[in-house]
């Protein structure tokens, strides 16, 4: 991904110094997007390992490998750094990378700002994993932190967990505004926002909900933090407060959070189908709305996480109502994909393949969430496995698999390489392979009355937590095999044409690969772009 | 880089600020969503959070001969060293009359203890309509080394109470003060 | 129904198919033994199948899409990319199947929240990592743990039938009546969860909720914590024995009994002078069932959050100190208060235990009536 090395501004320099200098000080967007992208790799496979030890563990009944405290801090730890290191990191790379690029501007609005949202996550992640070799261990309450685990029953380490959560906040907040600011006033003249494409569109609206609930976040957090030393009782019933409170803020926040680490992907999804079927995506206004619909239901749900918490009827009525209803946007949106696909000519390679597999995946995973919406039937899946393997079919297929393909798809632009096509279909096949097996039957043992985080399981769940971790070391496995691929065309293979993708559209393309540090000083003319191109937007 | 700033101009500034502010304002939000939940719980009864202290009886409904049984519990929470218990474990309370009962504890350390109960009522959507006129939840209890006493607590049901209602329970759990320092 | 029992026979086919070396494996939603778990999950059956219907259609057309409009087949694409009225079409229908699918979870649900005119009510408290069963109106209670043998969990012996899923005192309840549940918690957020039942509560410290439930078999039931409590959270299971109503009734009555005679012994046994030598083996009992899971059977805690009992202040202090902190507890800890779980001789013995082990030696032997004077 550093093809880009030496240019007219960055004459070559030898050395570590300037290696350092040159990534540690620069503001060039597709950089910084590198630099996010390698972050959120490193800690995929970090998180990715905890996952192992997870399912390690729960390979069959009885204590094998960790003691209960340990297994928490790896569920706790897996969970966040998959969630605030891996999918949003991923995202916001993508985003910097291609968003100047597809909308003509030439670089992000805030490039200093945008230097600093980056660097102030290695430290937030070195500093909340620091916490697993300090005293007590690290934060063993879940992602979710419910009080009064993670505040009064907290190890210390949560202190450290806390200020981790600021810092990724603050990066996620400065990094959402750059991006607005970006697509709101450096447009190339004549793309209006109606003609942008899908993902700039998709991470538009993402950008709106970061700021919206990244600062709630901020505030849960510092609620316990002043709960936990500074003698408030937010969350303590023993001063008035109330644990329950506690999750109405965290999933006010959370319930936004889950949509932050899709929309970004149904955005990729809307950008690779059209290209691979050669035809328009269908239905692109209805896109536009449907995703701007579930942002605005995103903030009225939340409390579907928490029906089991003694909530009056007339609350859970509203919330599943709601929660119902998003299925319509989302449906909107898969069955445009689908009518998008129709009578195209449609071939198959690696980035459409992982484009497939999110969207007959996402929507098993939104089927379950259906499901899960109808209260009754919540009572008996409300936290067990069932609810596991839903959320993982809709991050895995949803935020990974969109990462992947988002990744294969672009990767030629950014290297001036292609990918090795059969190792891409190997990784693909393999990790949809996996993915199903180490989700599918966490449904099983969910509706069987697996309760989740639990490091130690009865009998009769044994052989669905055996599939699973075997699928779950596979699945490990083959994104070693993406590592390689990744690599491998990093430093060399078949030169990559500037069109690259024969149907592709869009701005990205009209530049040489592997993309130039510097494009589009000048903004484009769409016009030209257009007739050349057949832009159809 | 200078292309790229002066392409954005006051507008991209507005917008930045404007966003800023936004970000400033949600985390303010979230801090006022502490009152506004518990004006919430109150006004609807969730977590049977009950309402404080009623100064008189304000339900203006008719007499009524409807009957209900309250049920009442209590326990110590962890590091309070008081035995606590109620004086009646239920009793049948006709709606709009003030009814009292009583909750016994006694200091079991050798040291003077403050304690405060927290109340809390089920069903929750009965919260609103129990009205306490005094309760020794209103304000922390300080009881000398081995002391004990009644402490009581008066109150009526509402003649609007839900008419689905049939049981109340009235629950109290006594937390040290001050024990967080 | 009809859609239940398409569903029912789905799962049988694929059930046979695999059932050859897994025959006890279950694949669908627990039937339970109530009205409630038996609606739960024809509900779980209605909305599955209205899912597989959507997936059948959305699914067909994306494969057969792939399959005959892959560029091998043709080479010119379709150039449409728009069409109001079907994109109204999908929006409206399925906005129509979700209203079909809330009416029956709307009345499920008002039926759920339904706790009024219960014959029966038991408060359920509770702690890390163990439940208590309060029976309201006959005035009693009795603590629930978990009765796995700790060699089973840590690999060293067989794993029983029921294992994970056993109480040394489950929970009894009678057939045919409403049974009110008033959950509540002493330290943090746990749930109270029975498969069976299709009743799943939290436990919130210093609230109290509510469910209830009526079953109509007799049997034994079991259920776990269903929310993460810290570090035994999968240790902590509810077993509910249910019995016909006179069954029922005629145990109630020897409950009472049986704890008549109990405070009798109680009284005896504390009124008697025990030595170090009979205390020390029953406190070391007492030690490892309640406090080595956190202070470590050989005392050193954990560090930054269990606090060592070797050489602590506390153990080697003054005795009023030791005994306060053990029976009262301390307050957002998960230091829990003892007094109302043991007896005044399993505290007296567990109190020596600890001032005379791991290099602590006080020599002080604490006699059951100081601890039942400091009550």
């Amino acid at each position: 991904m550093h093809a880009h090395s030496a240019t007219a501004e960055h004459p070559p320099k030898s050395g570590l110094r300037a290696f350092v200098a040159r990534w540690v000080l620069t503001t060039n967007h597709k950089e910084i997007g590198t630099l996010y992208l390698w972050l959120s790799f490193t800690l995929f496979f970090i998180a990715g390992a905890m996952a192992m030890v997870i399912r390690v563990e729960l390979f069959q009944p009885g204590l094998q490998l960790t003691e209960p405290n340990f297994y928490n801090q790896m569920v706790t730890l897996h969970g966040l750094i998959m969630v605030f290191g891996a999918v949003m990191p991923a995202f916001v790379g993508l985003a910097n990378w291609m968003i100047p690029i597809m909308i003509g501007a030439p670089d992000m609005a805030l490039p200093r700002i945008n230097n600093f949202s980056f660097w102030v996550l290695p430290f937030a992640f070195a500093m909340l994993l620091s916490s697993l070799f300090m005293e007590g261990g690290a934060p063993n309450f879940g992602w979710t932190f419910y009080a009064p685990l993670s505040t009064t029953f907290g190890p210390p380490s949560t202190d450290f967990f806390i200020f981790g959560v600021h810092l990724m906040g603050v990066s996620s907040v400065l990094g959402a505004i750059n991006i607005i600011v970006t697509i709101l006033n450096l447009r190339a003249p004549g793309m209006t926002l109606m003609k942008m494409p899908l993902f700039v569109w998709t991470w538009l609206i993402t950008a709106f909900l970061l700021i919206m609930v990244m600062p709630v976040l901020a505030a849960a957090v510092t609620m316990m933090l002043t709960d936990r030393h500074f003698g408030t009782s937010f969350f303590a019933a023993s001063g008035g407060g109330d644990p329950v409170m506690f999750q109405h803020i965290f999933w006010f926040f959370g319930h936004p959070e889950v949509y932050i680490m899709i929309l970004p992907g149904f955005g990729i999804a809307s950008q690779i189908i059209p290209t691979f079927a050669r035809k328009p995506l269908f239905g692109y206004r209805s896109m536009v709305y449907a995703t701007a619909a579930i942002a605005f239901l995103s903030f009225i749900v939340w409390g579907h996480h928490m029906f089991a918490t003694g909530m009056p009827l007339a609350a859970q009525l509203m919330f599943m109502y709601a929660t119902m209803l998003i299925a319509v946007p989302t449906g909107v949106k898969v069955f445009n994909w689908v009518a998008t696909m129709w009578r195209g000519s449609m071939t198959f390679e690696t980035p459409m393949l992982f484009a497939l597999g999110f969207v007959m995946m996402f929507t098993i995973g939104g089927f379950s969430g259906l499901m899960l919406a109808l209260v009754p039937a919540d009572f008996q899946y409300q936290d067990t496995f069932f609810v596991v393997a839903h959320f993982h079919y809709v991050l895995y297929p949803g935020a990974i698999f969109g990462t992947m393909a988002a990744v294969y798809y672009w990767l030629p632009k950014w290297t001036g390489h292609m990918y090795d096509e059969r190792l891409g279909k190997i990784h693909f096949w393999s990790a949809a392979i996996a993915v199903n097996l180490t989700f599918f039957p966490m449904h099983f043992s969910g509706l069987a009355g697996m309760p989740r985080r639990v490091v130690d399981y009865s009998l009769q769940f044994a052989d669905f937590n055996r599939i699973s971790s075997i699928g779950a070391v596979l699945l490990g496995l083959t994104q070693l095999l993406f590592l390689y691929i990744v690599i491998k065309t990093i430093r060399g293979g078949a030169k990559a044409s500037d069109q690259v993708w024969e149907g592709a559209q869009g701005l990205e393309w009209t530049i040489p690969s592997p993309a130039p540090l510097h494009t589009f000083q000048t903004p484009p003319d769409l016009a030209s772009v257009e007739q050349a191109n057949g832009l159809r937007t | 880089m200078s292309t790229t700033r002066n392409a954005l101009g006051g507008k991209g500034r507005k917008h930045t600020i404007g966003l800023l502010a936004l970000a400033a304002g949600m985390f303010g939000f979230a801090f006022a969503l502490v009152p506004l939940y518990d004006a919430f719980c109150k006004w609807t009864g969730l977590n049977g959070t009950t309402s404080g202290r009623a100064s008189y009886i304000s339900s203006t409904g008719t007499p009524t001969d409807r009957e209900v049984t309250i049920q009442f519990l209590a326990q110590a929470g962890n590091g309070m060293p008081w035995e606590f218990r109620p004086t009646q474990s239920e009793l049948r309370v006709r709606l709009g009359t003030l009814a009292t009962t009583t909750f016994y504890v006694r200091n079991r350390s050798a040291t003077a203890v403050t304690g405060q109960a927290v109340p809390s009522v089920a069903p929750g959507l009965a919260a609103p309509y129990l009205n306490k006129l005094e309760c020794f939840c209103f304000t922390p209890q300080r009881l000398d080394a081995g002391a004990e006493m009644n402490m009581p607590v008066r109150f009526y049901v509402s003649t609007d109470l839900p008419r689905q209602v049939h049981t109340l329970t009235l629950s109290y759990t006594l937390f040290p003060v001050g024990a967080k320092s | 129904m009809r859609i239940a029992k398409l569903h029912a026979l789905g799962v049988s086919i694929v059930t046979s198919a695999w059932s050859s070396q897994a025959c006890a494996v279950a694949w669908d939603l627990r039937e339970g033994v109530t009205d409630m778990s038996r609606r739960i999950q024809a509900l779980h059956h209605m909305s599955f199948t209205v899912c597989v219907i959507v997936g059948i259609v959305v699914f067909g057309a994306m494969f057969y899409s792939i399959f005959a409009h892959r560029r091998s087949r043709r080479q010119e694409p379709a150039h449409f990319h728009e069409n109001s009225r079907l994109e109204a079409i999908w929006t409206l229908i399925p906005f129509l199947i979700l209203v079909g699918m809330a009416i029956p979870a709307t009345s499920a649900l008002m039926e759920i929240e339904d706790n009024s005119d219960a014959d029966l009510t038991v408060l359920i408290t509770a702690s890390q990592w163990k439940w208590h069963y309060q029976y309201v109106e006959a005035g009693f209670g009795y603590y629930s743990h978990i009765a796995t043998p700790r060699g089973q969990i840590d690999n060293k012996e067989r794993k029983g039938e029921h294992y994970l899923l056993e109480a040394d005192q489950p929970l009894v309840l009678p057939t045919d009546k409403k049974v009110r549940f008033l959950t509540t918690a002493r330290d943090v957020i746990h749930s109270w969860w029975v498969p069976d039942f299709g009743v799943k509560q939290d436990a919130v410290p210093g609230y109290i909720n509510e469910a209830w439930t009526r079953v109509d078999k007799p049997g034994v039931y079991r259920g776990q914590c269903a929310e993460l409590c810290g570090k035994d959270h999968a240790f902590m299971p509810i077993v509910v024995e249910v019995r016909r109503a006179a069954d029922f009734d005629r145990w109630l009555a020897g409950q009472r009994q049986a704890r008549a005679l109990a405070s009798q012994a109680a009284i005896a046994a504390r009124n008697k002078q025990w030595t170090m030598a009979e205390l020390l083996p029953l406190g070391e009992q007492v030690y490892l069932k309640h406090c080595a899971t956190c202070h470590q059977a050989d005392g050193v805690g954990q560090q930054g959050k269990y606090p060592a009992l070797a050489g602590s202040s506390i153990v080697t202090g003054p005795i009023e100190s030791h005994l306060n902190r053990v029976m009262n507890g301390k307050a957002d800890t998960e230091m829990q208060a003892w007094a109302p779980q043991l007896s005044d001789v399993d505290l007296a013995a567990v109190i020596t235990y600890e001032r005379n082990s791991w290099g602590n030696d006080t020599g002080v032997v604490v006699q059951p009536l100081t601890v039942y004077s400091a009550r």
